[in-house]
């Protein structure tokens, strides 16, 4: 539904930003690589994580404390929903539809920086969930938890360049440097789409700090909130 | 136990006084359930506001980069004020859960507990579904009020008085409409049991055919391959149109005079449509329904 959207606003215009360089083939290249990054959290880590807001209700999250198990990876990773791979498998074709349309081929180097930036913005969305999840215990219910990914991951559904103006650069510096959520797609879409210049090299790099912080900034979050859960179960 | 029983007959023995308590008695259980996780529900409203911000960065996006003033009679300002209102509209017409309860209920088999009770179960429905919107109206009054009167510059305006009251029918009409269409299609799991996907494909269509995603006008140059009839005809066939697209093309001064009065009129039959199509399918649900156990 959304490919349908994205080519009916290409109807309107040649490219999406003045002079951003999304133009339709790099846009939906872009588009892939959220929808493989999406693809890759809602298998491994969505359904664990959605299944938490009714653990802590109704004290189903005892049973996972006590076990002799690191309870972050317990309760992050013990479901898999592979039918969600079927969104990854759309984004690769995708990629490769819209990669065999760039008028320059990507260099060698994108291609290796394309996976390693994939797995970067997977940690920096896994650290949002397991950040979300510590928000469920200590709301002691967050039926929202889907929501709020939802909407939060919709900022970088979008190139970044579309966050301009007085409102737009503000956003853009917040959800860059505070939550990085616009680095997750941008960055490993730009690396393919566009030159790698120096000011590319360091979104790179902020990409991989950023993941390495994001996993371990939630990591801390995730056992202050454990520390505060009182249990529902009799 | 078997259970095989139309509701029908309970409604009838009734009465009428009884029947307003059993509603009014509802809508308070309803309330009360919704309000028991309110900081749950006021963080789910303030986030519905989310995607607006990106849609308003997105089309500003596009209209730079074309250097439109206009697109299909829409200027940025107007798609804006369109996105707004269809929030409005969504508020009224969406019913999130609503389709997947219903299947669920037939699927684990706690609607048998409708059946012989006498309580209607789509009245049931109907009265829950009313206190989830009075309370998310309460919620949600004030980040409607505030976002709106902040984002004022974008619309034209104020319509007259007419085109206001046809606008607060519309959204009524839209409430009824989304809640008759998404009850009709949680029944069909009286006939498949999992109807999950026949849900999600159903919201997908939705939310494209709707003009939730864009106005319909949009549509209006696609061609369908039949000679005069461009895609927005053909969306413009369904009801779906009525959900989101339709009150706020009212509020924005794109649907007028007669052709105002015509959509009216039209949303009103897909209503008496859906009445009848979701009472049907529950009568013809109900005969076929088994209940075990319990």
């Amino acid at each position: 539904m959304n490919l349908a959207f994205y080519l009916l606003i290409f109807s309107f215009t040649p490219e999406i930003g003045r002079g951003s360089g999304w133009s339709r083939e790099p846009f939906f290249a872009f588009v892939a690589t959220g929808l493989i990054i999406n693809a890759i959290v809602q298998t491994l880590f969505m359904p664990s994580a959605s299944e938490l807001t009714e653990m802590v209700r109704t004290g189903g999250l005892d049973s996972v404390l006590v076990r002799p198990l690191d309870a972050q990876f317990l309760l992050s990773m013990h479901r898999f929903d592979f039918s969600s791979m079927a969104n990854g498998l759309v984004g690769l074709g995708l990629l490769i539809w819209a990669v065999l349309r760039f008028p320059v081929a990507p260099p060698l180097i994108a291609w290796l920086l394309y996976p390693l930036l994939i797995v970067s913005g997977v940690a920096i969305l896994y650290g949002l969930i397991i950040m979300l999840a510590a928000a469920t215990i200590l709301m002691g219910r967050n039926q929202s938890l889907y929501d709020f990914w939802f909407y939060i991951t919709n900022f970088s559904r979008y190139p970044a360049e579309i966050y301009a103006g007085p409102w737009g650069d503000p956003l853009r510096t917040f959800c860059t440097f505070v939550i990085p959520i616009l680095l997750v797609v941008n960055v490993p879409a730009g690396t393919l789409a566009r030159p790698l210049s120096g000011q590319a090299w360091g979104m790179v790099v902020l990409t991989f700090a950023a993941a390495g912080i994001s996993v371990g900034l939630s990591r801390i979050v995730f056992q202050a909130a454990l520390a505060r859960y009182r249990s529902a179960s009799s | 136990m078997s259970t095989a029983a139309n509701s029908e007959s309970h409604h009838t023995s009734c009465g009428w006084f009884p029947g307003l308590q059993s509603w009014w008695r509802m809508l308070i259980i309803c309330l009360e359930e919704r309000l028991a996780y309110r900081s749950d529900f006021a963080l789910g409203t303030v986030m519905r506001f989310l995607p607006i911000v990106t849609q308003v960065f997105l089309w500003t996006a596009v209209f730079a980069a074309s250097s439109r003033t206009d697109i299909a009679g829409y200027s940025r300002d107007n798609i804006v004020a369109y996105y707004l209102l269809t929030m409005v509209t969504r508020a009224f017409s969406s019913m999130p859960s609503l389709a997947g309860g219903i299947s669920r209920s037939v699927r684990d088999g706690s609607v048998k507990k409708y059946l012989i009770q006498p309580i209607d179960y789509i009245g049931f429905l109907l009265a829950s579904r009313i206190a989830h919107k009075l309370v998310y109206y309460i919620v949600a009054i004030l980040p409607f009020a505030a976002v709106l009167f902040f984002c004022r510059g974008y619309f034209p305006p104020a319509p007259d008085g007419l085109t206001i009251a046809a606008y607060i029918l519309s959204l009524l009409l839209s409430f009824l409409l989304g809640f008759f269409l998404e009850a009709t299609l949680g029944m069909i799991a009286f006939w498949f049991l999992e109807v999950s996907s026949i849900i999600f494909a159903y919201m997908l269509f939705q939310y494209l055919l709707s003009g939730h995603m864009f106005p319909i006008d949009m549509l209006a140059d696609i061609p369908t391959g039949i000679t005069g009839v461009s895609l927005a005809d053909v969306v413009r066939l369904l009801p779906f149109e009525y959900t989101a697209y339709f009150p706020a093309a009212v509020w924005l001064g794109k649907i007028t005079g007669w052709e105002l009065v015509r959509g009216l009129l039209i949303e009103i039959v897909w209503l008496v449509i859906m009445i009848g199509v979701c009472r049907f399918v529950w009568w013809r649900g109900t005969k076929r329904y088994s209940g075990f156990g319990g």
